[in-house]
């Protein structure tokens, strides 16, 4: 069903730009793994925190607030780049399970992070250490798997 | 023995063999590479923009090193451990790699910009611990590390593309000499 909008991504422009150019794919490559790099600090010194780990003389509302740009920075950077990756071989893309797996939880994850997340690192009396806990192992194991998916859809 | 010798004899051990050639074992270490990047180069990340102003102001600069070190340790560890692996697998190719080489100097140069900070830079925190904007040596030493750790991802990632590989040829002299090619003469 969803073949002919694939089929027609692979026959954008942009995509086609990126394909017949030695160096263009590798660099944006190296451009979504440097965004990765950032997005990983700005996520992981949140979800440390919230395990009781890491920067324990701040409280988990700060961290967000000064992780939050970084986190959304990268996150532009990266769907910026992984959109022109995507175009440049989307039928490719479409026929790899761990795309699919990225692709599904990549929105989970970032939905999780600015709802649910984002309201358990604010200093109510209902967020209790263990749900903090539960909240920061939940939000490393969905980036762990969006990154992990990513990577492998190289290796297919 | 050169090192392109003990690559060549590191290459032909069972172990590195063994490890080129699985279907699952190198894609994964490769894998686990990238993942602990998230770790060590994104924590590095943070403290270099508290370092340099731009993020985590309110956070005292002793409490950055003391609460992320053990967590940046590990990562770093994973990291070099998995690095290793991979050269481990593909020696002579990676020996002779320019983005290897260029990886290898950076990293030599990231090591030095640590010991600089550590052992010049840290000894003098506690007079400036909780201000916002740091003295240069701080901020140098966090751009330094930002513009280091980035050029070691970017060379990393390009071990993989062969545009510069010595058994394509023909290759600049400079690229010929800075992966150590060994080109028959013609």
């Amino acid at each position: 069903m969803l073949l002919p909008f694939f089929q027609w991504c692979e026959s954008l422009w942009l995509g086609q730009f990126v394909v017949n150019s030695n160096w263009l794919f590798p660099v944006i490559e190296a451009v979504h793994l440097l965004a990765l790099s950032v997005l990983g600090g700005a996520v992981l010194v949140v979800d440390l925190r919230l395990l009781g780990l890491g920067l324990k003389g701040q409280s988990p509302s700060e961290l967000w607030r000064a992780a939050r740009p970084w986190m959304i920075g990268a996150l532009a950077m990266m769907i910026a780049t992984g959109l022109l990756l995507f175009l440049s071989e989307p039928i490719k893309l479409y026929y790899s399970d761990s795309f699919w797996v990225k692709i599904t939880t990549l929105p989970i994850a970032i939905a999780f992070a600015f709802t649910i997340r984002s309201r358990t690192t604010q200093d109510i009396v209902r967020n209790t250490a263990r749900r903090q806990m539960l909240v920061g192992a939940l939000s490393i194991a969905l980036w762990v798997v969006v990154a992990a998916a990513g990577r492998w859809i190289g290796f297919s | 023995m050169s090192l392109l010798a003990f690559c060549e004899w590191l290459a032909a051990t069972e172990g590195s063999t063994a490890l080129r050639e699985s279907l699952f074992m190198y894609p994964l270490v490769e894998s686990t590479h990238v993942m602990f990047l998230l770790l060590f180069v994104g924590l590095t990340v943070m403290w270099d923009v508290r370092l340099l102003g731009f993020a985590f102001t309110g956070v005292p600069v002793s409490e950055m090193n003391n609460r992320l070190l053990p967590w940046v340790r590990i990562g770093f560890g994973v990291m070099v451990i998995t690095g290793v692996l991979l050269f481990y697998g593909i020696p002579v190719r990676t020996y002779q790699s320019v983005w290897f080489r260029g990886k290898v100097i950076f990293l030599i140069l990231a090591m030095i910009n640590i010991w600089y900070f550590h052992w010049r830079v840290e000894p003098t925190v506690a007079t400036w611990d909780k201000d916002a904007r740091l003295p240069w040596v701080a901020r140098r030493a966090g751009l330094a590390s930002l513009i280091l750790w980035a050029l070691i991802i970017v060379f990393g990632r390009f071990i993989a593309y062969n545009w510069f590989d010595c058994d394509i040829q023909p290759q600049s002299a400079f690229v010929n000499w800075f992966a150590g090619c060994v080109v028959p003469p013609q």
